[in-house]
């Protein structure tokens, strides 16, 4: 059955269509209930009842009970905090406030209205509306320039940059075979020596090696080692074992 | 006669006369009402004499006299067809600014207007109306425009109205809208009623 509320036709700013699709937007809140001019509607309604000759008193009684509704929606969503608010106050100061909003909202409707007269008085002046301008902007303007400047600094981008050197990736070490041949020297002539002493003057990589070269023959029992503290010097001597059967053997 | 028509003779031109025919010129090129510092400028003169010439010029450019009309407008002065052509104007031209202006949109204009720079909140409190999409027409149409935000974190932008606003409503400045305080004069009666209501509720 056709309802004469549900499908009343709206003309309003936030919509157009049939009154239930409003209801449905509004209930699926895909429509903004404050943005609803419900009085609108209500004169929607009032001219499409003048439109008929009867009084449908269902359709009235079924209108009455929607717009109560979409208008309670509407407050809510307008007010949230403001309702705890004017409730505190006294009904004359609420009446106060009240009328304080009402006078400058009729104001503006007043403005609204002049704007409107002017508007329509103003309607046969014809302009030209374009683009807002460009502001003329100074000029920049550049110190004299010497060519030759130009040229150089190109020059200094077209050059190769130099060659980055690879030196340090080529670390040449030394044989340790070189180092066991050395120490094994020293101690044919001394009892004792300082490693620090002995590979003092050598670069680093060579006193690297030249230690390697002392675990090695620590390794094979060819040396003691002894140091007093972390970090102390480094005393290397021939091994004790040596020295106990040159004895056993020199007091046999 | 058959000697051109000429507004100017060319033959004795006075400098006043060939100021007011450079700032023909610039009004004629300018999408918009150029000020007196403006044409000072634009002209290399001072002021005072521009304004001379301009009286010229609006003398010259005036109702009844010509096509065209030499207007002061939204603080400058600008070039427009004369009422008279308002007719063929509006057969070939659109008025996309102000067509089709709803009531709803003209309340918020004359919010911002007057109450400028607001915010929508403002506008929505005042009206009891969401003001988001009579907002985003009025910019769209280029009437109002964003003028900063209200001061404190995340401020709801403010609007105000643009020069065009002025040009399509005929103003010289906003100082030539009718004083707020001469419009609703029912204000006190409704704050009478309101108050006797609330008398008797309190009773």
């Amino acid at each position: 059955m056709p309802s004469a509320v549900r499908d009343l036709e709206l003309d309003l700013d936030a919509f157009e269509g049939p009154f239930d699709l409003l209801l449905t937007l509004v209930l699926k809140e895909q429509l903004e209930p404050a943005e609803i001019d419900i009085a609108n509607i209500v004169v929607a309604f009032v001219e499409h009842l003048t439109a008929r000759d009867e009084i449908d008193l269902d359709a009235c009684g079924e209108f009455l009970v929607l717009i109560a509704a979409l208008l309670e929606i509407k407050a809510r969503h307008l007010f949230p905090d403001e309702s705890a608010e004017l409730s505190e106050l006294e009904p004359e100061e609420a009446a106060e406030e009240l009328a304080r909003r009402l006078a400058e909202y009729r104001r503006m409707k007043e403005a609204a209205t002049w704007l409107r007269e002017r508007m329509a008085a103003e309607r046969d002046r014809y302009f030209r509306l374009g683009p807002a301008p460009f502001a003329p902007r100074a000029e920049r303007r550049l110190a004299q320039q010497d060519p030759l400047a130009l040229v150089a600094a190109l020059e200094g981008l077209a050059t190769p940059p130099p060659k980055v050197s690879l030196s340090h990736m080529a670390l040449r070490f030394p044989p340790v075979a070189q180092f066991l041949e050395r120490f094994r020297a020293v101690l044919r002539h001394r009892r004792v020596f300082d490693f620090d002493g002995e590979v003092a003057g050598l670069s680093r990589v060579e006193q690297a090696v030249a230690f390697l070269a002392l675990l090695e023959l620590r390794k094979s029992g060819e040396v003691a080692l002894a140091q007093a503290a972390p970090f102390a010097p480094i005393r290397v001597s021939r091994p004790e074992h040596e020295r106990i059967p040159q004895w056993t053997v020199r007091s046999a | 006669m058959d000697r051109p028509l000429r507004l100017i003779s060319t033959d004795t031109i006075s400098p006043i006369d060939a100021l007011a025919r450079t700032l023909e010129a610039l009004l004629v090129v300018a999408s918009q009402p150029l000020t007196v510092d403006e044409l000072a400028e634009a002209a290399a003169e001072d002021p005072e004499r521009i304004e001379t010439a301009l009286g010229l010029l609006r003398e010259r450019y005036s109702e009844g006299r010509s096509g065209i009309v030499l207007e002061r407008v939204s603080g400058g002065y600008a070039f427009r067809a004369a009422r008279e052509a308002a007719e063929a104007c509006g057969r070939l031209f659109e008025r996309p600014v102000e067509r089709g202006l709803s009531q709803a949109a003209l309340e918020t204009l004359a919010i911002v207007a007057y109450l400028g720079p607001v915010s929508r909140p403002e506008i929505a409190r005042i009206r009891g109306v969401a003001a988001d999409s009579t907002v985003a027409s009025l910019v769209e149409r280029g009437l109002i425009a964003e003028a900063g935000r209200e001061s404190g974190v995340g401020g709801a932008v403010r609007y105000r109205v643009t020069p065009l606003f002025e040009r399509v409503f005929g103003l010289d400045g906003l100082a030539e809208l009718p004083r707020l305080d001469e419009l609703g004069g029912e204000a006190e009666a409704i704050r009478e009623r309101l108050l006797e209501v609330a008398a008797a509720r309190a009773s």
